[in-house]
């Protein structure tokens, strides 16, 4: 508990020791910070792995831009509302179909109705700007308008502090919910379904709690990303998206409440980094999850974890 | 009005038989080694990249447009070794394990292989010219139906055929279908699961690389291919039934259909319409129409 506040504070306090750079990358961390947690929820918890995440985020993104271009609606928390409601009721619709299934039909499902938006957003040009995506401005954040700053202040400033706190009251939810008897009886369905069933537990019912929160999470995170980025175009719902979410859970480990945050903010340096390097940059990534499945599927934290179970038993 | 509707259909055989080649290499794979392998996109569309090459070189030394069936023949087959680099280099180290784990291995498959593709034939769409063209036109009762379409269509029957009798009549086949039915029991019985998983996702892959490199006379490589054909190719099984050549057969033939007329009438709803079938039979056959164990 306290090595967590320590980080808080220590993320709190960053743009002010001038790491510019640093801090505009964190930016897109606290976005997909939520994202990831969302989607940990129905893989982690209840043992559904999903390989279209990339709806939902592409979602919040999209109807943030909506919102601020068409009906010009600028205030940050009304957007979160209105993208909650939108995300949730979709998560809804496509969860009641998805859920019904596990393992190999539930990706693919979710797989299908990615691409599906995916390609609803690139053919109805006239409502979402096609390919080239509808550009985003600045949201006014608790009912300020800070058009007045530079972008890269406000960025850094105002929106980092705003974003950040969205992550933390994200994550408390969150760790609220896992920890509740909801959470525990995700985590019966994920080891033992027909048990769970013979409990008295609803299964589809309680993926599909699940399936709906998770989409809202992701959503919310694209609603973060979007003014960071500028621009909301399809890319944000192509396959490989969903596939980032993935890799950030499993780099930091699935099993641990906090390691999606964690691979996360790692996926996020790294990438920056690896970009710069190489242009081939989903070879890498595609190799670094390869080894992971193979190699550490519970990711950092698992290994990590497994370290110190040695310790302590000393064998 | 029956022109239209006898040219839409027949390019929706065209295109069922291409569906149909990659789907039989999923439902061979996922019946004996239980794997869904998303990869069988990326072989798909490194076949149709390797088949546009194939056919570039052939040009340039002059071979007639008319025969270009060959080059994209060999494009197909000579991919194999991808199969075995693939199965014994990264598949075999997960085959105990949860299921959630081989997806994630095939998926990052895939991620490899999009880098893969784009580091060798780029991100612009490739296409070849004067192929398609130079197969002509037949005409049959007063219609008239391209020519190369009815070559892939025969050609996919033939391959239909043919693994059709392996399974049936051959030593190899009755392998296969044993070690779907109950892996444990024929390898007590001696059957050799190592060489049998390197053969049979090689077998896997070819016919995806073959789909790929027959369609492109046809179509532009494009680097969303890959992805587009799993989705498609997902709808085929389900449809039809996971792990059945029946199934693979006909649920090509439905989507392969359901397409062409989409794409003849609402392009815009082409995946939508495949998909409302897809939950269709989902919601009142889940196991699909060949449903169930066996080949």
């Amino acid at each position: 508990m306290l090595s967590f506040m320590a980080i808080v504070l220590f993320i709190l306090v960053l743009p002010r020791f001038g790491f510019q750079y640093a801090s505009y990358l964190m930016l897109t961390f606290f976005g997909y910070g939520v994202a990831v947690l969302g989607w940990n929820l129905l893989f982690g918890y209840t043992g559904l792995l999903s390989f279209g995440h990339a709806l939902f985020f592409a979602v919040g993104a999209y109807t943030l831009a909506f919102l601020m271009n068409k009906f010009s609606i600028f205030h940050m928390e009304a957007i979160l509302l209105i993208t909650v409601i939108i995300s949730g009721a979709l998560a809804a619709l496509v969860g009641a179909i998805c859920i019904r299934y596990t393992r190999v039909y539930f990706g693919m499902l979710t797989l299908a109705f990615n691409m599906l938006f995916y390609s609803f957003l690139l053919k109805f040009y006239y409502i979402t700007g096609g390919d080239e995506g509808m550009n985003v401005s600045r949201p006014y954040l608790l009912g300020i308008d800070f058009l007045g700053i530079p972008k890269m202040q406000f960025l850094t400033g105002t929106y980092y502090y705003y974003a950040w706190a969205v992550l933390v009251i994200a994550t408390l939810i969150m760790y609220g919910i896992v920890s509740s008897p909801f959470g525990h009886c995700l985590k019966a369905i994920r080891d033992n379904p027909e048990k769970a069933t013979y409990l008295g537990i609803d299964i589809k019912r309680y993926r599909w709690y699940a399936f709906i929160i998770s989409g809202i999470y992701t959503a919310v995170g694209g609603v973060l990303v979007a003014p960071v980025v500028g621009l909301v175009d399809p890319s944000m719902a192509y396959w490989t998206h969903s596939g980032t979410f993935v890799f950030m859970a499993l780099l930091g480990g699935f099993v641990n409440f906090l390691g999606p945050l964690l691979g996360a903010v790692l996926y996020i340096f790294l990438q920056d980094t690896i970009m710069s390097l190489l242009y081939y940059w989903r070879f890498v990534f595609g190799a670094m999850l390869a080894f992971i499945v193979i190699a550490a599927p519970g990711g950092i934290t698992g290994f990590i974890g497994s370290l110190m179970n040695k310790e302590e038993t000393g064998v | 009005m029956i022109p239209d509707i006898l040219n839409i259909l027949i390019s929706g055989i065209f295109y069922a038989s291409i569906l149909f080649l990659v789907s039989a290499g999923l439902q061979l794979v996922f019946g004996v080694q239980k794997i869904f392998n998303l990869a069988c996109g990326s072989f798909y569309a490194l076949g149709a990249y390797t088949g546009v090459s194939f056919i570039v070189a052939a040009q340039s030394l002059g071979l007639p447009p008319i025969l270009s069936l060959i080059p994209l023949l060999l494009a197909g087959f000579s991919l194999f070794f991808i199969g075995p680099i693939i199965e014994r280099g990264l598949l075999k180290f997960i085959y105990g394990r949860d299921d959630h784990f081989q997806l994630l291995l095939t998926f990052a498959i895939v991620l490899m292989f999009e880098d893969v593709i784009k580091f060798v034939w780029g991100t612009s769409p490739q296409l070849i010219t004067k192929v398609y063209q130079a197969y002509g036109q037949i005409d049959i009762l007063g219609v008239t139906f391209p020519v190369y379409n009815l070559i892939v269509i025969l050609s996919s029957l033939i391959f239909a055929g043919l693994i059709g009798y392996m399974l049936a009549r051959t030593k190899f086949g009755r392998i296969i279908r044993a070690t779907a039915d109950n892996r444990e029991v024929s390898e007590a019985l001696g059957v050799n699961m190592k060489m049998v998983n390197v053969k049979v996702f090689t077998l896997g892959t070819v016919l995806g690389t073959l789909g790929g490199a027959l369609v492109i006379p046809a179509t532009a490589a494009i680097t969303e291919m890959g992805v587009d054909l799993i989705v498609l190719a997902f709808a085929v099984v389900v449809i039809g039934g996971l792990g059945s050549m029946k199934g693979a057969f006909f649920g090509a033939m439905i989507v392969g259909v359901l397409r062409s007329i989409s794409v003849a009438t609402y392009p815009e709803l082409e995946l939508l319409i495949i998909y409302l079938i897809v939950i269709g039979v989902l919601v009142y056959k889940p196991e699909g129409i060949f449903g169930g164990t066996g080949t």
